[in-house]
Order: C-alpha cells, then structure tokens, then sequence
C-alpha cells in the first residue's frame, strides 16, 4: 500500500487507461510517452518514449514486451506495492506498449521471491483474458497481446536487462555487450523492450490522464511522480509516492526519521548522502534513484554498513567481467583492511581510485555502480570511521 | 536470427555480430571515424578493435580471439567514446555511425592497469616456473604496462588441483582468468561443450559436467581449448621428461616419426615467421636430441591411402555390385583421433562408416615394432616409438588399449610440435641455425600425398591422386596434380570426379561421379554428420573429416598462438613443399611398394593389414560415469 495521499498513483477519475490507449495510433502513443518525459522507473532514466520510439522502429516481424519485475535492489519494495494494488496497470501498460512497438508476446519477468504473488498476477491475467482485455483481438480493436509470467531464480544481476533477457531464454543470467542494444537484439535476437513495472503503471496512467498533465509534475528534467521505498532507521517505513525534487529532508520528514546521520539514496548501489547533503533533490538531475531510501540514524557504524553492500556485491557479481568479479572483492577486503586498522591511507586511495576504474570498465550496470557505496561512504564519512578505530 | 540460435550453442551474448557486412564499394558501406584525433574510413559493423588494427593502431586485447565469438568480458582492450558514460570494449563495439574514439587517454590507461591488476591478484603461480613464461599473454600485457609489484595482491597458495586425468589435456584452474576463451573455443567453435563457466561472482570457474575429471567426459582432446589459452590454465600432457629417460638409457633404440604439420610450424617457437618449413633441420635436431632413428609420418600416410583407398573401392563393389546392405557409405576418414572420439560420443551408431584403417600414426607404431623391428634385427620390447605430432589427442589414442596389435603399445609417446621445440631447445640447439638432414630408412622420403595430410582436404587429395589412377590408369585430371576444390578452409567442401574409360576391372565403376566432402572442425563435421542422419548423404561416397579447423595443421599440439592467417601460411608451406616433392603420389612411393613386397605381402586390406594396420571402434555415447 503507497502510505501517503497518492496523486498520480490515484484510480480516481481515471478511467479505463487500456482503451484509451489503444484508440490511439501507435505513433501518437509513443508521441504521448515522449511529451510526457517519462523516464525509466528502474533507476537508469533511459526516456521510455525513446526506448519504445527505437524498438517501434526496427524492423522484424516478432518484437517483444518485457516488465522487469526483478525487483531486487535492496531496499526497494514498490514494484511489489504496484504488482498487489495496481496489477491490471501494470498488464496495460504492457499491453499498451506492445501495440506501440508492435509486440505481439509480453513476458513479467518475475523476481523469484515475489513467487507469493503469482496466483494473484495469474488471476488477473485470466480475468483480462475473460473481458478482452488480453489475448485475441483486445477491445476489439484487433489487435493480439498474450503475456507469460517468468519466474527469477534470485540473481541480482537479472535485473540488468540484458542478463534478464539470457536468463529468459534460459542461460546464465549474464549481461551481454551492448550495444546492440535490446530494441534491436533483444529476446531470441528479436526487438525487445525491457521497463520496469512503475514505468508500465505510469505509462498506462499517462494513457489515461494525458502527457501534458504528466509533465506539469516533477522537475525539468524529471518529471512526474515517484515511488519512493523507505526503511530503516525511522518510524514510518513504507512506499510513498513523491514529486521529483524532493528533498531528503522532506522525505525523513515524511517518514518521522530520528537523529539521521546517513541517507542511502538508490539502494545498495546508490549514494550514501551525509547529513550536511540532506538538503539535496530526488530527481535525476540530482541524487536518482530506482526506488530505495534507507535510512540510517547515530547510531550506526558506516564501516559495518559499507561491509554489508558490499558483501552483497561479492555474492552478487555474475563473475564474467574482470572490474566486477575481482574489484567487489579487493574493496570488500578493503573495508575488512579497515576493521582491523591496517588499511593505509594510500592504499585506500588505490582502492578509491579502483572504484571509479569499475564504474567505467566493468561491462554492465551491476559493477558499473556497486562502487557507488564505497566510494561514497569513503568520501563522506572517512573521519568518523577511521577516528573509530 | 532465429537461424543463429539454431546454428550456434553460445549465448547470444557471445555471438558473432550479426551486422552483415557491406560490400565496400555500395553507398554507405562505409563510415567515417575518428581514432585519437585522426580520421579513418572503415565499413559499417566493424568492430573498433577491428579498426585500430586494420590502421596500425595498437589495442591491447585478452579475451577477444580472432576465432572465436566475442565475449567482452576481461576489460583490457577498453577504450573511451566520445559522449558515452562508460569506456567501451573495443573488441564488441561495432562501429554503425560517426564516433570519435580515444585509445590513449588517462582513463583508459588507469582502467587497463586496474583490470590487469585485478586479474594478477588472482592469478597463482610465478613466471620461471610456468611452461607458458615467454609465451603467455598476460606476461607481455604486465610487461607491456609496467606492473613491478601486485598493486591488489596475490594469491600465495594453489586452490585448486591440477586436473591431469587426460592422457591429452591438463587443466590448472589457479593460472585461469576467466577470459573464457576455451568455453567458447568448446561450446561454439568446436560444439564440443565440455567446459563451461560454474558458480558466480568471483567463485567462477570454468569446470566440466559435475566437476569431473577431464578423462571421464566428452572431451574429444582436440586441444583447441589449449591453442587459445592465453595463461597456462591448459596445457598438453607433457611426457617429455620420460622420453629424456628412454633417450638417455642405452638399453633402448628409441626411434621417432614426424607428422607432416609439425614441421610446418615448428619455426614459429624458435621466432621465424609462419610457413616456414622446418622439415630437415628438424631431423638434424632429432638426431642430436639422440633419437636413434628419424622416420617420417608421411610414409604410413601413404600407406593409409593404400589401405583406406583399398577399402573404400571394395566397398564401393560390394555396395554397387553386391548390393551388400551391411556396407556403410560414405566412408569415413579415421586419421583424426579427436574426430574417431567425437563420433564415438556424438554419433556411436555411426561407427561403420569410418573407415577401419588405422591413423597414420598407429600404423607407423606397429610397422615399427614388426617390420622394422625383423628387418633390423632388434627386440621390439627394447623399441621405443615417440610421434611428433600437431596433435594432443594423438596422446590419447597411442594409449587406446586396443593400439597393441605389433603385441607391445604400438606408439609409446605421443609429442606435441610445441614439446618437441621444448625439447630442441633443452638440448640446446636453436633449430634454424642446423644443417639438413635426411629421414632414415627403411621408409625414407615419402611422397608429397602423404605430405599434404596435414591441412584440411589433405587426405582426400592423396586418395583421389591413387584412387582415379588405380582406377582409370590415368593421373587425376588436375593441372600438377593440384587438386584445388579440396584445398582452402570452407568448412565444409564437396565436390566431385567422374571416373571415365576405366580399367576393366572397375567397369562398374564406368561414369561414376565419385562425391566427395571434406569437413574441418568437429562443428562442421556436426553439420556433416546431421545430414549423414537425415539420409541426405546417400550420394556421397567419402567423406574427410579432421576434428581441428584448418585440418592437422591447427591442431592442439601446435605452437601458440594460432588464427586464420597462421593456419593459412602453415597450408601454404605444406602445399608449396608438396608442389617441390618427387614422388606426389601414394602409390609410387618405392618404399610403399617395398613394404607391400616384402612384408604385407596379401596385399592392401589383406589379412596382416587388418591384423596392424586396421582397428575398431568404441561406442561410447555421452553417458558419463
């Protein structure tokens, strides 16, 4: 349940989002999705109406639809909010941008501990079968969509689109070389898209209730809505929905946090913002983030925190690139350098240094941001960690 | 697309690109690029790395191996585009517009250092002990980048065992980086598939179906896998120090025969260029070395075509005369041991195909212990019989316990042409500087048929150059005997020959087209072998299969590294030294004839040839125990 008063998440006056959209053209709903601004709710920001504009545009006469509900960036829970409040939004969605690019199959690729909650997703695939709203010939409009439900196995890096997309067809789930990107080579060396299941909801809401009411929310850059998972260290944990420009003061507000001293904004992967930071936005032009806000209060050690994130790392690493496979590692023993006091200065330099290498050489997103945590904790809160010990 | 998934076991994340590549003349074949300030002009869909070094720009590389699929996976050859976040691979970055791309830069020249930090953090062992020092591709990238000290580290103790179940393949998983160069050498160039990546994160490790020994899976010990090893993770079972003991022991007359690759490449691990042939001061070294006697392959090469060709004739008769329903055609070539145990396991129920003959190198072990060993006198338990060989499954099939039939092991060594340049060096000989010298007798020179085994339509050349002239009495209709339409590295080539006014003897064979085909690769001999199974061979006649790309002379035993164009220059030496021989044809080698008189005396196929000279077969599946 979204815990605050939810403006665009909102099923008043919404009105049937799916027949809206497939009363447009195709054309005129990709030009929606542009107007709109919308950009990717997953937490890189790619402009959804691009994404579907260049799939639209490839040629190939099987494309695919595919909604990452891998949700497994810790600290992020709103997909799984979405998938029990909003599960037709999300089929819409999916349905929709199948008419857009011209897909005819759509897969959720579905986070593997999420499993509770297929006989819901399956019920209410089945219902929108029985209404027409799926299948053969939707809204009678002629126009064919089916979709499957995947299971993940629990790797983290599945959520990268593009070992998502391995994974699909049943192999290691392992990034591949981009470019060519999915909405050339995607499933089956087919067009494909991949968004994350906010992005559908969204995108089905914008159906609905226009591009240019979507655009009036948010910032410049980023506009529109977006749900926020808090935890930690404060009394209201739980999925908001908040404007983009937010600030992270507002939002420990919101979420009755006690003597913060640290904000995770992005998951483990994310920035770790001190608290003279506190002031700074929610949006992609600032501090983005897929989703997850974790909050940690004076009480915490930073150094036991970074260790966890970066365990994670380790385990999580698919292990095919060199920077990932191996960086993880040397920065976890880093952080296990620190602990036990023998990390010189200059030796976490080099390994500061190393991280900024993985966020430009590894070869997908996971070792491209796992630094992120080090480097910023490092950078942030190198004196209280090294006076500690 | 759909056609690759079906035609290719690599994830798509290792595919080739699909991008097909323009003509170079049509409009907007081209794009123009932007290398470090400069402009260049290269075609649509080629890669950055492919463009640098088409243009001389220097581009480090490790996991990117011309014959393989791309991986993209160790970092090293990185480099920065202009408008990207990130630094891009240059091995998979396929140019499709205007970039500009800088290969020099800080970041890249930080990124590298990193990554090839990161990897020697991980990688076991030191360089003087390490049978790749000098020949080991990280080596020269450390040397390359100045690395004087482990930055991250090193690792100090083995973790792993080294795996030397295989008589052919020894893996050391502590030198492994992970560039997964002979997962995809197995799984997509040779559809093998007995390595693959196991665990994940930095529990990576390339393994075989549940962690089991080399020797007790599908491994056909082709050793591909060892030729694009960058590190010393593979390496052929070197039985070098042993054949040092028989040399060293008066008691043995240890004789040794080379196959007709070896010498093709063995130039290349003493610095010369490829195709430079080697063939006589390779026998002066053998000599030095102490071999008591130096045979050549090629001989029992010629013999093979005698018996192969034989059989292929009678089972032409009993096939088309006798409409004998038990004879299998096509025939198979049998010389390839890692093709014998690839069909073994891949297609057991096609055992009667192949050929009955024996290798060359099994017939010249049992030739050796029988014939020569009368002939000359000597105990044949007191012989010793080493091969040189381009090969790492010859280790394995001299070890087959059927390969006993002269009543010792027929062949006690096999060597690969890299163990030999070892050993040539130990002894402290640089090879090119040696005088010439001859094969021994009795088997002497051999002729250029038996030569030309070792590239790929090599075998099916010899047969052709006796078979038509046995048949018709006349020279195979080809200008200098240059059977062109079975040279070259097609994978798959088919052709064929139509037997004209033959002799009367072979009148069923009058105005036969005789079809032929010709597969290198055990992945072209799938595709050979999966039409065999769909009936749709029915017309051919005889089939070559090698299980190496590039046939014999890019096998698993030869000199690292290996590409396209080494394996080119390696068939041009084999060809050109073929083209200055004598005697070009099997059947009048006059040793051939000898052997036929004096020993074999029933003739081709006759009861001693099937005792020595012929063998069976194991239908072994892919049932792993």
């Amino acid at each position: 349940m979204i815990k605050n008063k939810s403006i665009l998440f909102n099923r008043e006056n919404l009105g049937d989002c799916l027949a809206r959209g497939l009363s447009k053209t195709p054309q005129d709903i990709i030009m929606e999705i542009r107007e709109s601004g919308l950009k990717g709710r997953g937490g890189a920001g790619f402009p959804t109406g691009t994404k579907w504009m260049l799939a639209a545009a490839s040629l190939s006469n099987k494309k695919y639809v595919v909604c990452n509900a891998d949700e497994g960036e810790p600290g992020t829970f709103k997909d799984r909010v979405l998938l029990t409040d909003f599960t037709e939004l999300v089929f819409e969605g999916m349905v929709i941008a199948g008419y857009a690019i011209g897909a005819k199959k759509g897969f959720i690729y579905l986070r593997g501990e999420y499993s509770y909650l297929l006989k819901q997703l399956n019920e209410q695939l089945q219902k929108m079968l029985k209404d027409n709203r799926l299948g053969k010939n939707i809204l009678g409009k002629g126009i064919d969509f089916e979709i499957e439900i995947r299971l993940g196995a629990g790797a983290y890096v599945c959520g990268e689109e593009t070992a998502l997309i391995e994974s699909l067809e049943g192999h290691r789930g392992e990034a591949r070389n981009r470019p060519p990107y999915p909405v050339n080579t995607g499933f089956m060396g087919n067009p494909t898209i991949v968004n994350n299941v906010e992005t559908f909801v969204t995108a089905a809401i914008i159906m609905a209730r226009g591009g240019e009411w979507f655009t009036k929310l948010g910032t410049g850059k980023s506009k529109g809505h977006k749900l926020i998972s808090v935890s930690g260290d404060c009394e209201e944990p739980g999925v908001y929905e908040v404007p983009f420009g937010i600030s992270i003061n507002e939002l420990l507000k919101m979420a009755k946090a006690k003597n913060p001293k640290a904000v995770q904004v992005g998951g483990a992967s994310g920035y770790c913002a001190c608290s003279n930071e506190f002031e700074r936005q929610i949006s992609f032009e600032d501090l983005s983030t897929g989703g997850s806000i974790m909050i940690f209060n004076q009480s915490r050690d930073m150094l036991h925190i970074l260790r966890n994130f970066m365990e994670f790392f380790v385990e999580e690493s698919c292990g095919q690139c060199t920077p990932c496979r191996i960086g993880n590692v040397k920065l976890l023993e880093g952080v296990e350098k620190i602990e036990r006091g023998d990390c010189s200065l200059s030796y976490l330099r080099e390994l500061i240094e190393l991280g900024k290498t993985m966020k430009i050489a590894s070869k997908c997103g996971l070792g491209q941001s796992s630094p992120n945590p080090f480097i910023s904790i490092m950078t942030n809160f190198e004196q209280e960690i090294f006076s500690q010990r | 697309m759909d056609k690759i998934v079906k035609d290719n076991r690599a994830p798509v994340s290792q595919k080739p690109l699909t991008m097909p590549k323009p003509d170079k003349d049509a409009i907007g074949a081209t794009v123009g690029i932007e290398i470090n300030g400069n402009p260049y002009k290269v075609l649509i869909g080629t890669t950055i790395l492919e463009a640098c070094r088409q243009n001389n720009i220097h581009v480090p590389s490790l996991c990117y191996h011309e014959d393989l699929c791309l991986a993209g996976v160790c970092r090293v050859c990185v480099v920065e585009v202009e408008g990207m976040g990130t630094l891009q691979a240059a091995c998979t970055f396929p140019i499709i517009n205007k970039i500009k791309v800088r290969t020099t830069s800080e970041k890249v020249r930080k990124a590298r250092r990193h990554v090839l930090d990161l990897m020697l953090s991980e990688h076991y062992g030191e360089c003087y002990s390490c049978h790749r020092n000098g020949n080991c591709e990280l080596q020269k990238l450390a040397k390359e980048y100045g690395v004087d000290s482990y930055k991250f580290g090193h690792v100090e103790k083995r973790r792993y065992q080294i795996d030397r179940s295989s008589y052919s393949v020894v893996r050391d998983m502590d030198k492994c980086i992970l560039c997964k160069r002979c997962v995809r050498t197995c799984i997509d160039l040779q559809e093998v598939g007995v390595l693959e990546a196991k665990n994940r994160g930095n529990n990576t490790k390339i393994t075989t179906f549940m962690d089991k020994p080399l020797a007790d899976v599908i491994c056909i010990n082709c050793g591909q896998c060892i030729n694009r090893c960058p590190t010393a993770a593979l390496k052929a079972n070197d039985p070098s120090d042993e054949i040092w003991n028989v040399i060293d022991d008066p008691s043995k007359h240890v004789v040794i025969q080379t196959a007709p690759s070896p010498r093709a490449a063995i130039g290349e691990e003493f610095g010369l260029p490829p195709g430079t042939s080697m063939t006589y001061q390779m026998n002066t070294a053998l000599k030095m070395i102490g071999f008591d006697k130096v045979f050549d392959t090629d001989f029992t090469a010629d013999l093979t075509i005698m018996e192969e060709g034989t059989e292929l004739l009678m089972r032409l008769k009993k096939k088309l005369v006798d409409g004998d329903k038990n004879v299998m055609l096509p025939q198979l070539t049998s010389c390839s041991p890692g093709w014998i145990k690839y069909i073994e396991h891949f297609y057991p129920d096609y055992l009667d195909y192949l050929s009955t003959c024996k290798s060359p190198q099994q017939m010249f072990g049992s030739v050796i212990k029988t014939f020569y060993a009368k002939e000359h006198e000597i105990d044949p338990s007191n012989i010793v019989t080493v091969a040189v060989m381009p090969c790492s499954a010859k280790k394995f099939e001299c070890n087959r316990p059927e390969m006993d039939s002269s009543g010792f092991k027929d062949v006690d060594y096999g060597l690969t042409t890299r163990e030999l340049a070892q050993m040539i060096r130990e002894a402290g000989l640089y090879l090119p500087d040696l005088p010439p010298g001859n094969f021994d007798d009795p088997f002497g020179d051999a002729s250029g048929a038996g030569l030309i085994f070792g590239a790929t339509g090599g075998v099916m050349e010899a047969a052709l150059r006796t078979a038509y002239e046995l048949v018709t009495g006349r020279p195979v209709p080809f200008e200098n005997l240059d059977i062109i339409p079975c040279r070259g590295f097609d994978g798959v080539k088919q052709a064929s020959v139509k037997l004209e006014k033959v002799k009367p003897e072979w009148s069923f064979l009058e105005g036969v087209d005789l079809n032929f085909m010709i597969a290198h690769g055990t992945a072209n001999a799938k595709k050979v072998m999966e039409s065999l199974v769909r009936g749709e061979l029915s017309n051919i006649h005889f089939i070559e299969v090698m299980a190496c790309p590039g046939g014999c002379l890019g096998g698993g035993g030869q000199p690292i590294p290996t590409s396209p164009e080494i394996r080119k220059k390696r068939a041009e030496a084999i060809y050109q030294e073929d083209a200055g021989l004598p005697v070009r044809k099997s059947h009048e080698n006059p040793h051939i004839t000898y052997i036929y008189e004096k020993f074999l005396t029933d003739g081709p196929c006759g009861h001693l040839s099937h005792k020595l000279l012929h063998t069976q077969y194991v239908k072994r599946g892919k049932f792993i125990g």
